[in-house]
C-alpha cells in the first residue's frame, strides 16, 4: 500500500562554506516556488512597513485641526502612494506569495507548473514596485524636483490628463502598476495551471484543501479582472503620450468611462485581496477547533459564486456619478447578492468553531478577530452598496473606515494569523507565543481605535482626502482618537517584526507538525526540503494526515 | 510507518491522469488576452458616432476584404501544416507553414497600407478625434498580436529550415496554432465592430 512516507532521517546535503555572494546568487537565480513565495512575502512586508509609515504621517497631520506636519501637495502624494502601495505592492504579492509557497505543498507537487515564469513574475513585480517609487526622484523629469503621483489610487480622469497632471509622476503610476500587473497575471496563471494539472494521485477537486480552492478562484479573478486595468492604463498612456482622446472630455471622450473600466477591475480586486484571508481562515479555524470544516461543499460553492458575482457589481463605487436609475438598481441588487455567499462563509466558519475544542493560540486569535471585524466591515459594505445611503456618505470618512475595516481589521488580521500559523513550517522554528499574544492585543486595540472613529467622522461629514480641517466642526476628538490608535499599532508591528526575526534565528525547534494538522504540507520536514516530497503522496480524503494518524478511523470511509 | 498499515486499507486509486499543463496554460493565456481585448472593443463601441470632428468612419474606411480572407485562410493552412507534421511529412509541413506566414504577412502589409492612406490622405491620426483614437488602438492592438504570432511562426520556419527536428515539437506547434486561431477569432470581432457596426 502506498501512503505518505515519513523517513526516519532526512538526507543531509553537505553545506558549502557560507559566502554572501553565493547565497545572493542562489536567491536571485532561484526558480524554487518556496523561495519565490518567501521573497514575495518579504517584499510585501517591506512595502507594508513603508506604506504604513506614510499612513502614520497622514494620521499625525490629521490628529489636530490646522495641522502643519506636511503641506497639501505632499499629503496628496502620501495618500496616493499609500493606497497604491497597499493594494498593488502589499495585497497582490501576498496573494502570489502565499499561493506560491503553499499550493504546491498542499497538493503534493514538486513545484509550480512553470517555475521560470514564476521567477519572471516575481522580479517583474519587484521592478514595477521600484519603478513606482522611483517617481520620488524622477517624477518631474530630470530637471525638476522629483515628485510622486498625487492623483489618488484610482487615478480618476480627467485629473490624470496632461493638462492637470504635469511632469511624469502619473506616468510612473501607470507604468509601475502596469508592469507589476503583468507579474500578478503570470503568477495567477501559474497557480491555476498548477492546481488543475499537478495534484497528487487521489487528490480530486472534492478533496483539495479549501486553501487551494480559494486561491484557485482568486487566480481566476486575477486573470479575468486585471487585464481591464491594464487596458485602461494603456488607453491613458495613449492619451498622455500620443494625444489620444479616450478620457478627454473636450473632444467627446468620457471621464466616466475611466471610472467604469477602473472599477471593472477595482471591485473584483477587493475580492482578490480578501480571498487570501478566506483561504487562511478555512485552514486555521478547523485545525484550532479540532473539527473538519463545516459545510465544505457550501464553502466551495460560495467561493465560486463570489468569483462570478463579484465581476458584476463594480458600479456601486459610482452611485454618486449620476447613472440611470436602472443601473443604480441593478448594482445595488447585485451587491446584495454577493453578500449572500460571503454570509455563508462567515456562518460556516462560526459553525466550524461551534462545539469544537478551541485552542486559542495566536493564529486562532487573529482569525477569530477577523470573523467579528470582517462581519462589521461587510455590514458597512452592504450599507454603502445601497444607492441612496451611498449618496449621503460617498467619499466621506465612512468609506475610509469601511474599507480599512475590510483590509486592515479583516485582511491584515488574517494575514498575521496565517503567518503565525505557517511560521514553524517555513522556518522550522516556533515563534514566541507570549510576544504573539502581545502583538494581537495591541494591534486589536490600535485598529479599533483608529478605524472605528472614522465611521463616526463620516457621519459627521468629514470628506476623505482632505489634508486638514478647521476646528469647531466636531471632528477634533475622533480624529485625535484615530491618530492615537497608532500608539498601539506601531509597537504591535514592531513586536511582530522582532518576533519573526528573533524566532527565525533563535526560536525553539518546532518539529514537522506542531499544530497536529491535516494537510499535506505538515507531512514533510520543517523547513520543507527543496524537493518537497520524497515520494509523491497519495491521498484518499480531504484530510490526508488525519487518515495517516488515525488509521482505524480514516476520513475516506465517510467521503 | 508500520502503524499506518494497521487500519482498513483505502480503496486503490485508479489511473491518475490530469490535463496537460501547456494546454491549460494556453487556454488561460487566451482567456486573459480576451479580457484585455474586451475592454478595447467596449471602448470602441461606446465611442461609435461620438467624434466631434471628422474624418468619420463612413468617409474613410474601406472594407479590408482581401486582408481578412488572407488572415482567415491562414488559420486553415496552419491546420494543414499541423496535420502534415503529425504524419511527419516535413516537406509538406514547411510548405503549409510558409503559406501561413505569407498570408499573415499580406494581412500586415495591407494594414500598413490602410494606415498609410488614413494618415497621409485622410489626415486621421490617433489624436485627430475619438474615431482615430479608438480605431488605431483597437486595430493596432490586434495587429501587434499578429506581429507577435508572426515572430513565433518565423521562428518555427527558421529552425525547421535549418534542420531542427520540428516533429518533436508537435505539442508546442499546436499551442502556437491555437494562439493563431485566437488572433484570427479576434479579427472577426474587430472586423464586425470596426468595419460593419462602426461604419
Amino acid at each position: 500500500m502506498a501512503s505518505i512516507h515519513y523517513p526516519a532521517e532526512h538526507p543531509k546535503v553537505e553545506e558549502a562554506r557560507f559566502s554572501f555572494s553565493s547565497h545572493l546568487y542562489e536567491w536571485v537565480s532561484t526558480v524554487d516556488h518556496k523561495r519565490l513565495g518567501l521573497m514575495y512575502i518579504v517584499s510585501a512586508l517591506f512595502f507594508f512597513v513603508v506604506a504604513g509609515l506614510m499612513a502614520t504621517v497622514m494620521r499625525l497631520q490629521l490628529a489636530f485641526p490646522n495641522g502643519h506636519v506636511v503641506d497639501p501637495d505632499t499629503f496628496n502624494r502620501l495618500f496616493t502612494m499609500h493606497g497604491t502601495t497597499m493594494v498593488f505592492l502589499v495585497g497582490m504579492p501576498f496573494v502570489a506569495g502565499l499561493s506560491n509557497y503553499l499550493v504546491p505543498l498542499m497538493i503534493g507537487a514538486r513545484d509550480m507548473a512553470f517555475p521560470r515564469l514564476n521567477a519572471f513574475g516575481f522580479w517583474i513585480f519587484l521592478f514595477g514596485g521600484f519603478l513606482l517609487y522611483f517617481s520620488y526622484i524622477g517624477g518631474s523629469g530630470l530637471s525638476g524636483a522629483g515628485s510622486a503621483p498625487d492623483v489618488g489610487w484610482f487615478a480618476y480622469a480627467p485629473l490624470t490628463s496632461r493638462a492637470f497632471s504635469r511632469g511624469a509622476s502619473t506616468d510612473y503610476w501607470i507604468l509601475g502598476i502596469l508592469v507589476a500587473g503583468v507579474g500578478s497575471i503570470a503568477s495567477a496563471l501559474n497557480v491555476i495551471v498548477t492546481t488543475i494539472t499537478m495534484r497528487c494521485p487521489g487528490m480530486t477537486l472534492g478533496r483539495m484543501p479549501m486553501f487551494v480552492w480559494v486561491m484557485l478562484v482568486d487566480s481566476w479573478l486575477i486573470v479575468i479582472a486585471l487585464p481591464p486595468l491594464s487596458a485602461a492604463q494603456i488607453m491613458l498612456l495613449i492619451d498622455r503620450f500620443l494625444g489620444g482622446n479616450f478620457f478627454n472630455t473636450q473632444s467627446g471622450g468620457s471621464a466616466v468611462l475611466w471610472q467604469h473600466f477602473f472599477w471593472i477591475f477595482g471591485h473584483p480586486e477587493v475580492y482578490i485581496l480578501i480571498f487570501p484571508a478566506f483561504a487562511i481562515l478555512s485552514e486555521v479555524i478547523p485545525i484550532f477547533s479540532r473539527k473538519p470544516i463545516f459545510g465544505r461543499p457550501a464553502m466551495v460553492g460560495a467561493v465560486c459564486a463570489i468569483g462570478f458575482i463579484s465581476l458584476g457589481v463594480w458600479a456601486h463605487h459610482m452611485f454618486a456619478v449620476g447613472m440611470t436609475s436602472w443601473s443604480n438598481t441593478f448594482f445595488t441588487a447585485s451587491t446584495m447578492l454577493v453578500g449572500i455567499p460571503t454570509g455563508i462563509k462567515i456562518f460556516n466558519w462560526t459553525a466550524t468553531m461551534y462545539g469544537g475544542k478551541l485552542r486559542l493560540d495566536t493564529p486562532m486569535l487573529f482569525c477569530v478577530a477577523f470573523l467579528f471585524q470582517f462581519l462589521i466591515a461587510g455590514l458597512t459594505g452592504i450599507m454603502l452598496g445601497t444607492g441612496p445611503f451611498d449618496w449621503q456618505l460617498h467619499d466621506s470618512y465612512f468609506v475610509v473606515g469601511h474599507f480599512h475595516f475590510t483590509l486592515v481589521a479583516g485582511l491584515v488580521f488574517a494575514l498575521f494569523g496565517g503567518m503565525y500559523y505557517w511560521f514553524p513550517k517555513v522556518t522550522g522554528r516556533m515563534y514566541n507565543e507570549t510576544l504573539g499574544k502581545w502583538h494581537f492585543w495591541l494591534f486589536l486595540i490600535g485598529v479599533e481605535l483608529t478605524f472605528v472613529p472614522m465611521h463616526f467622522l463620516g457621519f459627521l461629514g468629514m470628506p476623505r482626502r482632505i489634508y486638514t480641517y478647521a476646528p469647531g466642526r466636531g471632528w477634533e476628538f475622533w480624529n485625535l482618537v484615530a491618530s492615537a490608535g497608532l500608539l498601539f499599532q506601531l509597537p504591535a508591528t514592531l513586536i511582530f517584526v522582532w518576533n519573526v526575526v528573533y524566532s527565525a534565528i533563535k526560536g525553539k525547534i518546532a518539529g514537522d507538525d506542531p499544530w497536529d494538522a491535516w494537510t499535506l504540507e505538515w507531512s514533510i520536514s520543517s523547513p520543507p526540503p527543496e524537493y518537497n516530497f520524497e515520494i509523491t503522496p497519495e491521498v484518499h480524503s480531504s484530510r490526508p494526515l488525519w487518515d495517516l494518524k488515525n488509521p482505524n478511523d480514516p476520513d475516506w470511509r465517510f467521503e | 510507518m508500520a502503524t499506518a498499515l494497521a487500519g482498513p486499507t483505502p480503496p486503490a486509486i485508479g489511473e491518475w491522469k490530469l490535463p496537460d499543463r501547456g494546454t491549460i496554460g494556453v487556454i488561460f493565456l487566451i482567456l486573459t488576452e480576451s479580457a484585455l481585448f474586451t475592454i478595447f472593443v467596449v471602448a470602441y463601441l461606446v465611442y461609435i458616432g461620438k467624434s466631434l470632428t471628422g474624418p468619420y468612419p463612413k468617409d474613410v474606411l474601406d472594407l479590408p476584404i482581401l486582408a481578412s480572407i488572407c488572415l482567415l485562410s491562414s488559420s486553415v493552412t496552419i491546420v494543414f501544416a499541423e496535420h502534415a507534421l503529425k504524419r511527419e511529412r516535413i516537406g509538406l509541413f514547411k510548405l503549409w507553414w510558409f503559406a501561413t506566414i505569407l498570408l499573415g504577412l499580406e494581412f500586415l502589409v495591407s494594414t500598413g497600407l490602410e494606415w498609410r492612406k488614413l494618415i497621409y490622405e485622410d489626415h486621421l491620426t490617433v489624436s485627430t478625434n475619438l474615431f482615430g483614437t479608438t480605431f488605431y488602438s483597437l486595430v493596432g492592438l490586434h495587429a501587434s498580436h499578429v506581429i507577435v504570432g508572426m515572430m513565433f511562426l518565423l521562428l518555427v520556419m527558421l529552425v525547421s529550415l535549418f534542420g531542427f527536428p520540428i516533429h518533436t515539437q508537435e505539442r508546442r506547434v499546436k499551442f502556437l496554432s491555437w494562439y493563431w486561431h485566437f488572433v484570427d477569432g479576434i479579427w472577426i470581432v474587430v472586423f464586425t465592430v470596426v468595419y460593419v457596426i462602426g461604419r
